[in-house]
């Protein structure tokens, strides 16, 4: 696999890749196949009606991973990928689907990933998703992916999606439809700092009887950056679901949260919590008497809070 | 040694606009290797006294002085690093952080399983269960409070201010206590209580009271001046 030093940083940053990874993958620079890695436990194939590709877990593979990392080191750069993925019955897979964006330019680098699940029944996927930009110039970048699952009954799905700062903007937009007794849990976390903004918005519907859904998204920010976090949690069933958006705003950042909940169904039970605000001054003050500077303090709560 | 020289605190009154004393002209040394126990009714200026010993609040006149050096001016973090460690009557929760975090934070190093786990059965706690716990709402206020004092071990130093320590503290827990200040009997150690139990494990007692005198003495002198004010100490600790 032919990659620069820029690769590897990114790759390392975004899908803890310190080489080729083990069993499947399927690497994606500017726009292009980098390298691919595919066996009959999970399948990768590429789409031939767009740009995209295919992931097929057999039914029933156990304990299984495949990376999916994407790689933009270019300016005035346009990227969208389709990516389907479809879980076997009985399927026990982690996804590992960093994007990373390296830009020098004043031009804009811009990656939207559109992917759609298809995750069958008593299946668990663990999905985790980070983005990711650095680079000199005075180009955008930008991700605006959408994420749609669709869960079979007793199925299992954890979205982990970070996006670890540098990103000039981003709109994230994720759908859910949740079968009977299936479960989606969602960690969010976002950092941003200047003059970034990022937008996530869920819209999670509860179908099955006894499906769950957690969605929880942690987020700080800094500098004159924006984050406005938007949920809507429809109960059309004997369900349970819960939003919790917790959020740390300094210096002179911005953060809103719109949560809606819906109960379609009087058996449907869901509750949401928002809390925006700066550190509080307790926490500084204990971790101080400990020791650290107030920069230190803040650093602390900060890591601590988004894990 | 730490020794207060005319400390005066006060603040302003909200109502009324005028200046109102809590600590009038406070001199009082406490000795190194020595446990003193501050006790007194709601509002006589206890907790401020911590406040001041720890650079929370700065005193409205006077000096605090410790091994001689006039530490008055230092901030928190600073004080901290000379040697202050504190365990609030009110421990703060914290999203995200881990047990093992906030000790090793404590410590200012990376500490080994084996330690950590020493700090939290000090404290009456099982290690295996709490290590990795975060610090949030899921620990209950005894939980916490048991954290807290685990953290000031970890972190060490020459003053321990221990602000009610028992609070929130089963009454069955109360000989982890004792043992904790029985380990710090080589270091200044000043807690604020009300609990008879803990003033028995004093060597000095200082009595604040609401009219700003306050007396301090060798804890026997006291516990006769106390006898004559049961209200003062009212909870007594029932030994099993």
């Amino acid at each position: 696999m032919d990659t620069t030093a820029t690769d590897r940083e990114l790759l390392e940053t975004i899908a803890d890749l310190h080489g080729v990874p083990e069993g499947s993958f399927n690497i994606r620079k500017n726009g292009k196949l980098l390298a691919r890695s595919s066996d009959t436990d999970i399948e990768i194939v590429s789409k031939t009606d767009k740009d995209g590709i295919d992931i097929i877990v057999r039914p029933g593979v156990k304990n299984k991973s495949v990376h999916i990392p994407v790689l933009l080191t270019v300016g005035d750069f346009q990227d969208t990928v389709y990516n389907d993925f479809y879980i076997g019955d009985g399927a026990d897979v982690t996804i590992i689907a960093g994007c990373g964006i390296h830009n020098d330019t004043c031009d804009s680098a811009e990656h939207d990933g559109i992917h759609t699940f298809y995750v069958g029944k008593n299946a668990k996927v663990r999905y985790v998703e980070r983005h990711y930009a650095n680079g000199s110039g005075t180009g955008k970048k930008v991700f605006d992916p959408i994420t749609k699952i669709y869960q079979k009954e007793r199925s299992c799905f954890i979205l982990e999606s970070t996006q670890l700062g540098g990103v000039t903007y981003t709109d994230r937009k994720t759908y859910a439809s949740i079968g009977k007794d299936a479960t989606l849990l969602v960690k969010e976390k976002i950092l941003t700092d200047g003059e970034e903004r990022a937008v996530t918005d869920f819209k999670v519907n509860l179908r099955g009887k006894g499906s769950r859904a957690d969605i929880v998204s942690r987020s700080v920010a800094r500098g004159n950056s924006f984050q406005h976090f938007r949920s809507d949690l429809i109960g059309r069933n004997e369900c349970f679901g819960h939003v919790e958006c917790d959020g740390i705003v300094l210096e002179s950042a911005r953060i809103m949260s719109t949560p809606k909940i819906d109960a379609v169904s009087t058996e449907a039970s869901l509750v949401h919590e928002a809390a925006v605000g700066k550190i509080a001054g307790e926490q500084l003050i204990k971790l101080m008497s400990l020791g650290l500077t107030e920069q230190e303090a803040e650093n602390a709560v900060i890591q601590g809070f988004l894990g | 040694m730490v020794e207060l020289k005319d400390i005066s605190y006060s603040v302003k009154d909200e109502t009324s606009g005028k200046m109102q004393d809590i600590l009038k002209d406070i001199n009082i040394r406490f000795d190194d290797a020595s446990i003193t126990v501050i006790t007194g009714p709601n509002g006589s200026g206890k907790s401020t006294l911590i406040k001041l010993l720890m650079g929370l609040e700065k005193p409205t006149a006077g000096r605090i002085l410790f091994n001689g050096e006039d530490v008055t001016p230092l901030s928190v973090t600073e004080r901290a690093k000379r040697g202050f460690t504190i365990a609030f009557q009110q421990p703060v929760r914290f999203k995200g952080i881990s047990v093992k975090k906030l000790l090793t934070l404590a410590s200012g190093e990376q500490q080994d399983i084996g330690q950590m786990c020493g700090y939290l059965s000090a404290v009456g706690l099982c290690a295996r269960d709490y290590i990795d716990r975060q610090v949030d709402g899921t620990l209950s206020g005894g939980e916490l409070k048991r954290i807290e004092l685990a953290m000031a071990l970890a972190k060490g130093g020459e003053v321990f201010l221990l602000d009610e320590p028992e609070a929130g503290i089963d009454l069955w827990s109360f000989e982890d206590l004792v043992r904790i200040f029985n380990r710090l009997r080589d270091k200044t150690v000043i807690i604020v209580s009300h609990q008879h139990r803990i003033l028995e494990t004093a060597d000095r007692i200082v009595l604040f009271e609401n009219d700003k005198v306050v007396t301090a003495g060798k804890k026997e002198e006291m516990f006769e001046k106390l006898a004559q004010r049961p209200a003062l100490c009212s909870m007594q600790v029932k030994e099993v």
